[in-house]
């Protein structure tokens, strides 16, 4: 606890000590090193990230690179994808009658698969306050 | 980091295939014996107190009354038997029983001072490629049944000879300094060790008034990085030095600290509800003021 503010005082004024520059050294070697020993985690990363993209565009796949930079606060995941397409919006799965507060929802940018465990009131302000401008479409 | 774990074991349960529990006298008969404790000192990085700690904690345990065998697995680069004073006495070592010239009785060599201490020492004219795995794991096995603890002392880096040091162990002592090639090390190590074996970290080498000015990593430090269980802290004393010149290690020294703190460790692995790890001496006025008004770097 003193060490901590100590080590406080001591940022405020200059230098940090030795001590705490081989702490930051550590945490992003560490880093770095979890990070090439876990290819099949990277993999399972790139894998979602792709699944989540390629809901909203079409992605060119072959032609793209997730890779880390090392900065010199931290590692940065860098992902270059190119975009093939703009996909068209999902039509609603639902019958077309019950339509009129679910568009406005797709209008807002939710799908009506928006997750069941969203509460209830606030969907029913975000579908309010969307119906209004659906009629403008 | 489940990830970078090497050795998986598998974690179900066995199949339950057994209907009746075993009570034919038949079976109470077969029942094996009580089997020993076999923990490898680790490291990764060298020079950090591996022999060191394998040979004061072998010590304190044998002094509890305990029957222990050292096993020195760096083979080629043997010490062990010298950090313990032994080394006159060492004839045979873990190849000449792997190979069966000699029994492992007569490679054993035992400890005058502490009567339940035993050593078997590694090849010195050899190199770490000549053990196999499996015959180190029938070694241990071996030793297990007839002693309460067989410590590993293995070799540093994750090569052959460490393979073989931690294949036939369940518990692991990882050894780190304070400093960051050791730590970046252990948690190398860590990863490799896997889910099978039972990991407890002792820090080595602390100076406590470096610490307090920043100018070392501090118990805490290093724990918030590694995350393990602690079992103990020792402070880079100067009688550990001169022990080791003496081929007479600490824990064989009732008045010296680290040899209190070797034993308090010994006491914990034993499973004695002893007080937490020392973190730091008390910290003197001066020194406070003295790292508050500068001189670090």
């Amino acid at each position: 606890m003193l060490n901590r503010v100590m080590e406080w005082f001591r940022t405020l004024f200059g230098t940090p000590s030795s001590s705490s520059v081989a702490k930051e050294r550590l945490r992003l070697v560490l880093l770095s090193d979890h990070l090439a020993l876990a290819p099949d985690v990277i993999e399972a990363m790139r894998r979602e990230l792709f699944d989540v993209i390629s809901r909203y565009v079409e992605v060119d796949e072959a032609h793209s690179d997730v890779s880390f930079e090392h900065k010199e606060k931290g590692i940065a995941m860098l992902a270059s994808i190119p975009i093939l397409s703009i996909k068209p919006r999902e039509p609603e799965s639902l019958p077309k009658e019950e339509t009129s507060v679910l568009e406005a929802v797709t209008v807002n940018g939710h799908t009506s698969d928006n997750y069941g465990r969203r509460p209830r009131k606030r969907r029913r302000r975000k579908a309010s306050g969307a119906s209004q401008t659906a009629p403008a479409q | 980091m489940e990830t970078q774990r090497v050795v998986s074991v598998p974690s179900e349960a066995a199949p339950q295939l057994e209907i009746h529990a075993p009570s034919a006298p038949v079976e109470s008969q077969k029942k094996p014996k009580a089997r020993g404790r076999t923990i490898v000192v680790t490291s990764g990085k060298g020079g950090v107190g591996k022999t060191t700690t394998t040979a004061n904690l072998g010590i304190a345990l044998a002094s509890r009354g305990a029957k222990v065998v050292l096993v020195d697995a760096d083979v080629g680069l043997r010490n062990l038997d010298l950090v313990l004073g032994l080394e006159s006495r060492v004839r045979y070592h873990v190849l000449d029983v792997l190979e069966g010239k000699v029994s492992l009785a007569d490679a054993l060599v035992r400890d005058k001072r502490v009567q339940t201490l035993y050593l078997l020492a590694a090849a010195q004219d050899r190199e770490k490629d000549d053990i196999a795995t499996d015959a180190m794991i029938g070694l241990i096995e071996q030793l297990r049944g007839e002693f309460d603890y067989v410590l590993i002392d293995s070799p540093a880096g994750i090569e052959m000879g460490f393979k073989n040091a931690i294949a036939a162990a369940d518990e692991a002592i990882v050894v780190c300094t304070p400093e960051v090639a050791a730590v970046r090390d252990v948690d190398r190590v860590v990863g490799l060790l896997g889910n099978r074996i039972t990991v407890q970290l002792v820090v080595n080498r602390i100076r406590p008034a470096l610490v307090r000015k920043g100018k070392m990593l501090s118990v805490d430090d290093v724990n918030a990085i590694l995350r393990l269980p602690l079992l103990g802290v020792l402070g880079d004393a100067p009688d550990v030095i001169i022990a080791t010149n003496r081929g007479e290690p600490v824990a064989l020294d009732d008045a010296s600290e680290t040899g209190a703190a070797y034993r308090a460790i010994a006491a914990r692995i034993a499973g004695e509800d002893v007080a937490a790890p020392q973190a730091a001496e008390p910290e003197g006025l001066l020194d406070k003021l003295g790292s508050f008004f500068g001189g670090r770097r």
